[in-house]
């Protein structure tokens, strides 16, 4: 009952905008989630929920494959981490609005210490751990070896390797050109461009999170909902033919879900006019061709004069840094948007001709 | 002699004396002089500010990144003995290796070592987004370092054919397979259609990039040899010049962020 509860609950449809949710409670009551008491109540919680999830042996048989320890780890590090970026920033800004400087700002941090030996036994430290873990690791978990390569026959599901699933799990809402190309391109283009965007000198060299709220929550959501989420999606809930499957649910390779997508064009041309799709490509696509346009040429002038926020950010940023840092939102949040439009309108394209291999 | 004594025979040797050229670190002087004269400590600074040191502030991630890079490249260095990158062949070292070499984990410190790195490298850019430390004068530091993310995402996504098992040889055909939809240059890509002439396609899978990176059309022996180069030369040299050039720039950049 509560498994296959727990089953539905994870299909994207509903765990991306759960946890797009729980990311914006989680910085929005920041101050809570950064205490002691909610890490260890969270890990009270949470221990038990994990041994009950391990004693399934479906959702075991995914895990303990030794390609997906990694990701394992990934999660226990993002999860600490994040709570302990909360936990420094909370701590800073209660100091902030206290009237008292950063942590990292007061006299007794400033001061300077021998590297040696303060930081070389810190590093030493480190390596030594480092080595001790990646030993012990070695020792428990063989590395793989699968049968001799076969280019005759696919395994189903193929998956790329999993630091890229964020990217594989795009191809359900995007074309390859995009999710394979464009937009990680820009990912890598947009955080080159992150120091040039933030004009905000606030916040260098210590942790805060309400000196610089815009640029962290635009990072954040990219990093934490739209990256490692969608690794988990891919690595643990994509079976056969990248079939969405619950975390307690066998992979079965008959699982057949009926996919009817359409694209904006048909639902235009002939569901609401009833005239049929029209023979020349541009005037078949043209509404969604229209749409797209405007979604990245007309929201930004539009609300850098309607909106408050638009208004204040333009001022702040100067004409240029603004389009540019709207231009890069714009084309995170198309991930998002393609998502919600293909579960409420179970639309494919917005723009679909594949004609010339240009599909949106 | 008392242990003491002879930790100062030993020191008044020629041969320590030769090697270390300052006695024990126990004064300023020699503090200084232990950094600045071994060339791996003299990475460091001298002294550093305090929250500079700590775990809090930094989380070691740069600094275990960097470790794990080294320990993947002598790992590796090893696996190149035993390994040849043939179609016939690199399947069959791979089980000679797990199989006839005597305590054998070097496959798995290198395997989970990659993986490691690949998350310690992500977390390094959580950190130095958190505390703001790409803000001026650090700007072009942290593009050395976005550029540094790709190769090591790369350098990892090399290695991953080597083994060519199925789960090498289909995880690549899908990583690569995006290559053919680059707008214009990919035979499946937006734009390609418009670079003909008359019947004579000048993009097709014959020829573009998916083809220049495999060697071929499909994942097979080229694209291995040419994995192969780019995973154990060509990209780890690219690295460490990176790496010094981003170790470099943190010192010129006035050391470990802190506030202004
Ligand atoms: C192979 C990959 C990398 C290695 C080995 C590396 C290593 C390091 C080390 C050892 C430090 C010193 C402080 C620390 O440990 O945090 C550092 C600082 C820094 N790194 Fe990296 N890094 C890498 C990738 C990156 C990436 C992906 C970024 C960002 C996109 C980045 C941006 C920076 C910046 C801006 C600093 C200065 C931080 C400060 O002053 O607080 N690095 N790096």
């Amino acid at each position: 009952m509560l498994r296959e509860l727990i089953n539905k609950l994870s299909d994207p449809i509903i765990s991306f905008p759960m946890m797009t949710f729980a990311f914006y409670l989680m910085l929005k009551h920041y101050k809570t989630v950064g205490t002691k008491k909610f890490a260890y109540w969270t890990i009270a919680i949470l221990i038990p929920v994990i041994v009950w999830f391990l004693a399934d042996p479906n959702f075991f048989s995914i895990i303990k494959t030794p390609d997906n320890i990694p990701i394992i780890i990934l999660l226990v590090l993002v999860g600490f981490f994040t709570w302990f970026w909360l936990y420094k920033a909370a701590l800073n800004d209660t100091r902030i609005e206290e009237g008292l400087c950063p942590i990292e700002a007061t006299p007794e941090e400033r001061e300077k210490v021998w590297v040696w030996p303060n930081l070389v036994y810190t590093e030493l430290f480190a390596i030594i751990a480092c080595t001790a873990f990646l030993i012990v690791w070695a020792i428990i978990f063989k590395a793989p070896l699968e049968e001799s390569a076969n280019p005759t026959w696919a395994p189903n599901p193929a998956k790329a390797p999993w630091y890229f699933l964020g990217l594989q799990e795009m191809l359900v809402y995007f074309d390859p050109w995009m999710a394979g190309v464009v937009l990680p391109g820009l990912i890598v283009a947009g955080l080159i461009a992150v120091p040039y965007i933030d004009t905000n000198p606030k916040g260098n060299g210590y942790f805060t999170f309400k000196e610089r709220k815009m640029a962290i929550s635009a990072f954040l959501f990219g990093w934490l909902v739209l990256w490692v989420y969608l690794i988990i999606v891919g690595v643990f809930l994509r079976g056969p033919n990248w079939t969405f499957y619950g975390p307690f649910e066998y992979w079965d390779f008959h699982k057949v879900v009926a996919s009817f997508n359409i694209n904006l064009s048909e639902i235009i041309w002939i569901k609401m006019l009833g005239t049929g799709l029209p023979k020349n490509l541009v005037v078949r696509e043209i509404f969604g061709i229209i749409l797209s346009l405007s979604y990245i040429i007309v929201i930004p002038p539009w609300a850098a004069k309607a909106t408050k926020a638009g208004r204040k950010l333009i001022q702040d940023l100067g004409v240029t840094r603004y389009y540019i840092f709207m231009f890069l939102v714009l084309m995170m949040t198309s991930l998002p948007i393609k998502m919600i439009l293909r579960w409420l309108f179970s639309l494919k394209y917005i723009v679909a001709l594949p004609e010339w291999e240009l599909n949106l | 002699m008392s242990g003491k004594g002879i930790a100062q025979k030993v020191r008044d040797t020629q041969v320590w004396k030769s090697i270390f050229r300052h006695g024990p670190p126990d004064n300023a002087r020699n503090r200084a002089a232990v950094v600045a004269g071994n060339v791996f400590l003299h990475l460091h600074p001298i002294k550093l500010k305090k929250s500079g040191v700590q775990l809090g502030y930094t989380w070691c991630m740069g600094g275990l990144t960097f470790f794990i890079f080294l320990a993947l490249t002598v790992t590796g260095l090893l696996l190149m003995f035993y390994y040849r990158p043939t179609a016939e062949y690199a399947y069959n070292d791979i089980i000679a290796l797990r199989e006839h070499v005597p305590l054998g984990i070097m496959r798995e410190i290198h395997r989970w070592g990659a993986h490691a790195m690949v998350i310690t490298v992500w977390i390094h850019m959580f950190r130095v987004f958190m505390t703001g430390s790409y803000k001026p004068p650090r700007e072009f530091n942290w593009g050395v370092g976005v550029i540094l993310l790709v190769l090591t995402l790369l350098l990892s996504f090399t290695g991953y054919l080597l083994p060519w098992d199925q789960l090498a040889i289909w995880a690549i055909t899908v990583g690569s397979g995006m290559a053919k939809a680059t707008p214009f240059m990919g035979n499946a890509g937006p734009g390609a259609m418009l670079a003909r002439i008359g019947d004579f396609v000048m993009v097709s899978d014959k020829n573009d990039v998916r083809f220049q990176l495999l060697g071929g059309r499909f994942v097979g022996e080229p694209a291995l040899l040419r994995f192969y180069i780019l995973h154990c030369v060509f990209i780890p040299l690219v690295v460490g010049v990176l790496i010094a050039v981003h170790f470099w720039r943190v010192r010129k950049d006035g050391g470990i962020s802190a506030p202004l």
